[in-house]
């Protein structure tokens, strides 16, 4: 049934991505505000404070909010350009439906009532679960928990999950099993109070800018700074010391640090004895991992090892970061934990200048992972399986046990459930699968066997082609609402502007969509973003994520408010863990053993080069929102595939050239781009563009046992020099376009 | 007027290819859209350094010497203008002059433009737009004596070309020796690949 309407060169034509490139009217209008908003960035999990200036109610320019504590007026250029998606053409003003010809615009009503026919007939035919929902965590607190309240009280269906499930989970994971919470454990505040900082798997420079300002100012303090990635990234440029690894060797590399620890002696044996358990285990995983060992299977010299190993355990206080690179892993999890193993071996944690966090990578990455629209997960952080947890929010939502659907399938589950048949309809907001999951080919079989597909979406992007019905939503700037940072941050969302023709903002949509259903009983009272709030409070109060505490008011007041805040009266905790008190029932922190385990697909004589996938400064995510913004496109018009050049010199391929590059799933013809900052044994695709120019196509449906996320960072690939004629056609127009530039 | 107090220091060596500073400056209320700001790979083969380009402000700037309409003019605060329209004949003097590489006589426009420290911003008491924006303190202005609190940098406002010795108003911080320069990542691992 979700098969393209029509061809992708003419949906396309019609809904972009097309390119803005100046603000409503152009440079030369009359661009004086009428008035001035703050807010935030709708991009990533730095969530960085900025000015919008509106007038006509459209969004004409930006000014950097400096007052605002996390980034001081301090942007990349997708904060500085953002404004520029607001009045963009191609932004969905009606509701849709498709045709055997396209997609024509159709009534609200109507639209409304055709979606409702279908999730009932779903759901009466094949059973409550065989509708999913698939959401996402650009999306407000307020609409996270709206997500996962509407998934399960409004279409009843347990098969919900979400976008940070290609992101963040193994973190939450990984953090849930050590420390017993799932957040980032300090403010970045402690960041330049660090003398080490270790930064394992994070293109800080490229991903999250803005850190790179904290790494400075510890860095002006002589803090010394280690950079663990296979590539030498602009921040590892500068590091005292780099670490460029063999890919899915990090908790190798980990393991070998902990046994030199101990082993020197460097191991706060107070610190381990009185908070934590579990660190002979974790030792004893970590018995063999000699430098010569861990040397031989990261491919680091066993000097740089026992370097990093004296660094960090003679340090007084140090910051260990991490993000994607060691967790879109099959053992994201593991890496994990065996980063929390050095941090708490040397007892740097909960106090002034030491810490540990990862660097959120979606907007709302962090609140998104914590109210509710999780497979396995009910607001507050609770356990869906757990019978207080789940009485708790019985209470609040005013329904019963049986009411309450029970754990179900996470995203790549789900996706893998349509293409089995299993699944046969799905509501999709705030995430872009066709792009952003792995093995792109099978997501597209999956979406083509759905009898029933509603997409919500402000731009139609690449999944959205595939909807019986689009509902069209608002962006960011449209709505009110809150977010959490990185940093744990709970910070206010402003509206600046209504949306544009019947654009309705997804908690609207979400609430008639319920009313028409039956539901209206958990949800009429939903009135506004606030009044969601004041529910999520309830429902998070007494929860690891306490929101119960926190009200607009507050956040406003104090720029932000750091969770748990239990109280109104309670000023938010920055710091977690202060005096070496965990969140576990014993108050210790654990130790996790992590024996190192292969990638689940390694290199072999078919495919003998490693792949790794990533992002790059200009663009985000699957690129809905920056592949339309003149100025980042002209900057990084298309993918490219970088190369050592001895890798490159043994098969032939100089700079420029077309390259094959293929996996066991698929093939991307792409321009070579010689570099040194690689390692000769693996190549680096970044991942924003759809179909033939999207990495994804690459990559493997393999998950994390525990997090379920998917191994992005890890592929087998074979290359092969090829001739520009086996080019896309997608990527001659892109590579056209940025000659222009 | 720009307060003498404060200075503009450009650090390469904490410049991470961002572009938040082309962005940025385009978007600043006299530019309308046109960035002032070059920045460049500068070999991205061996590299991922970068290094952004912005008007140096000279004390005595061969710029305005070398028009022959005097359409640039250096104002008391030391901010060196971008050319004045009624007066610039789009000669390009100036452009093939400047020994840093920063006046553009835009196609079309008739007109030599250049970074004026964005001067509606600047002059009433805000940093300029690409200073405030970079998100890593390779373009700053700030009080001059928080520089020194740099991580082993110091500002360099005076430079020999050829015979010419040009003092500036923007600072240059030197490059720290001990940062290592091969960025090889094959030299940094062992064994075969």
């Amino acid at each position: 049934m979700a098969h393209l309407p029509t061809d992708a060169s003419r949906l396309r034509a019609e809904f972009g991505p097309h390119l803005n490139t100046a603000p409503p009217g152009g440079w030369d209008a009359d661009l004086r505000p009428e008035r001035i908003v703050e807010t935030h960035c709708c991009f990533c999990g730095q969530q960085c404070g900025i000015k919008l200036k509106v007038a006509g109610n459209k969004v004409v320019g930006f000014d950097p909010w400096e007052e605002f504590p996390f980034n001081k007026g301090k942007l990349c250029p997708k904060g500085v350009k953002r404004y520029l998606q607001g009045a963009h053409p191609d932004r969905l003003l009606h509701a849709m439906k498709r045709t055997d010809s396209g997609f024509v615009p159709m009534g609200w009503d109507e639209a409304m009532e055709r979606t409702v026919t279908e999730i009932t007939r779903i759901q009466e035919t094949y059973g409550k679960d065989a509708f999913a929902m698939l959401s996402g965590v650009s999306l407000t607190n307020e609409k996270s928990y709206l997500a996962g309240k509407f998934a399960r009280l409004g279409l009843g269906t347990r098969n919900l999950d979400y976008n940070g499930r290609l992101c963040m989970v193994s973190a939450g994971a990984g953090n849930k099993k050590a420390f017993g919470v799932d957040r980032a454990a300090n403010s970045w505040e402690d960041i330049p109070l660090a003398d080490v900082i270790w930064v394992s798997g994070a293109n800080v420079a490229e991903c999250a800018p803005i850190t790179t300002d904290y790494i400075w100012r510890a860095r002006d303090r002589g803090a010394r700074l280690i950079v663990v990635d296979p590539r030498i990234t602009p921040l590892a440029r500068t590091a005292d010391l780099a670490l460029p690894l063999r890919p899915g060797t990090d908790s190798a590399l980990t393991n070998g640090i902990l046994h030199l620890l101990d082993k020197w002696n460097l191991v706060d044996r107070d610190f381990v004895r009185d908070h934590t358990s579990g660190f002979e285990a974790a030792l004893e995983a970590a018995r063999d991992c000699t430098p010569e060992w861990t040397s031989a299977v990261t491919g680091l010299p066993a000097a740089a090892i026992e370097k990093a190993a004296r660094m960090w355990g003679e340090a007084a206080t140090s910051f260990l970061l991490h993000a994607r690179g060691i967790e879109h892993q099959s053992k994201g999890v593991e890496n994990v934990n065996s980063c929390i193993n050095i941090v708490l071996a040397t007892g740097r944690i909960g106090r002034p200048g030491c810490g540990y966090a990862t660097i959120t990578g979606q907007g709302n990455g962090q609140g998104g992972r914590e109210h509710g629209h999780k497979c396995d997960q009910l607001p507050g952080n609770r356990d869906i399986e757990n019978p207080g947890h789940r009485a708790h929010i019985c209470g609040v939502w005013g329904c019963t046990d049986e009411e309450l659907p029970r754990k179900g399938l996470s995203a790549q589950e789900i996706m893998n459930e349509i293409h089995e048949g299993g699944i046969k309809g799905l509501l999709c907001l705030c995430f872009n699968p066709v792009v952003s999951l792995p093995d792109s080919t099978f997501t597209r079989e999956a979406l083509e066997k759905l009898e029933f597909f509603v997409s919500l979406d402000f731009f139609l992007s690449e999944t959205a082609q595939h909807a019986d019905i689009v509902f069209p939503s608002a962006l960011h700037e449209e709505d009110d609402g809150t977010s959490t940072s990185a940093e744990g941050r709970v910070i206010r969302i402003r509206k600046a502007v209504e949306p544009p023709g019947d654009a309705r903002t997804d908690w609207e949509i979400m609430v008639e969509l319920a009313r028409r259903l039956g539901k209206g009983k958990f949800f009429d009272h939903f009135t506004s973003p606030e009044a969601i709030f004041q529910e999520l409070r309830r429902a998070s109060s007494g929860g690891t994520a306490d929101y119960g505490g926190i009200t607009y008011e507050k956040i406003e007041k104090q720029m932000g408010v750091f969770w748990p805040c239990p109280t109104e009266d309670h000023p938010g905790t920055p710091r977690l863990f202060e005096g070496g008190r965990f969140f576990h029932p014993d108050g210790r922190a654990k130790f996790i053993p992590t024996p190192w385990r292969p990638p689940m697909e390694v290199v072999d004589a078919e495919y003998p080069v490693w792949l790794t996938t990533g992002r790059v400064v200009f663009h985000y995510l699957s690129g809905t929102q920056t592949r339309r913004i003149g100025f980042l496109v002209e900057q990084c018009p298309h993918p490219y595939v970088e190369i050592h050049p001895r890798l490159a010199r043994n098969l032939g391929i100089a700079e420029g050239d077309a390259v094959s590059v293929a996996t066991r799933r698929g093939e991307l013809v792409l321009p070579a781009k010689l570099v040194t900052t690689i390692r000769p044994d693996t190549v680096f695709i970044p991942y924003h563009w759809p179909g033939n120019l999207g990495a994804n196509r690459l990559t493997a449906r393999n998950l994390d046992p525990v997090s379920r996320i998917p191994e992005f960072k890890v592929s087998a690939c074979r290359l092969a020099r090829t001739t520009p004629d086996r080019f896309p056609p997608e990527l001659l127009e892109l590579m056209a376009a940025g000659k222009g530039a | 007027m720009v307060s003498e107090e404060f200075g503009f220091f450009i650090d390469p060596q904490r410049c991470i290819g961002c572009r938040s500073c082309v962005a940025a400056c385009a978007e600043c209320g006299t530019h309308r859209g046109v960035s002032m700001i070059h920045l460049d790979e500068l070999d991205r083969l061996a590299s991922t350094q970068t290094g952004p380009t912005v008007c140096m402000h000279c004390e005595d700037p061969i710029c305005a010497m070398s028009c022959p309409a005097d359409a640039i003019k250096r104002t008391e605060d030391g901010v060196v203008h971008a050319s004045q329209k009624p007066r610039c004949v789009a000669c390009q003097n100036c452009e093939l002059s400047c020994p840093f590489g920063v006046p553009i006589v835009l196609p079309g426009l008739e007109q030599m433009l250049k970074c004026d420290l964005c001067y509606d911003r600047s002059s009433v008491g805000l940093k300029p737009m690409c200073a405030t924006v970079c998100p890593s303190q390779a373009l700053l202005f700030v009080p001059k004596h928080e520089v020194a609190a740099l991580r082993g940098s110091k500002p360099l406002r005076e430079f020999r070309i050829g015979a010419l010795t040009i003092r500036t108003r923007n600072a240059i911080m030197v490059p720290d020796p001990e940062i290592p320069l091969n960025l090889d990542a094959s030299i940094l691992i062992e064994g075969d690949l």
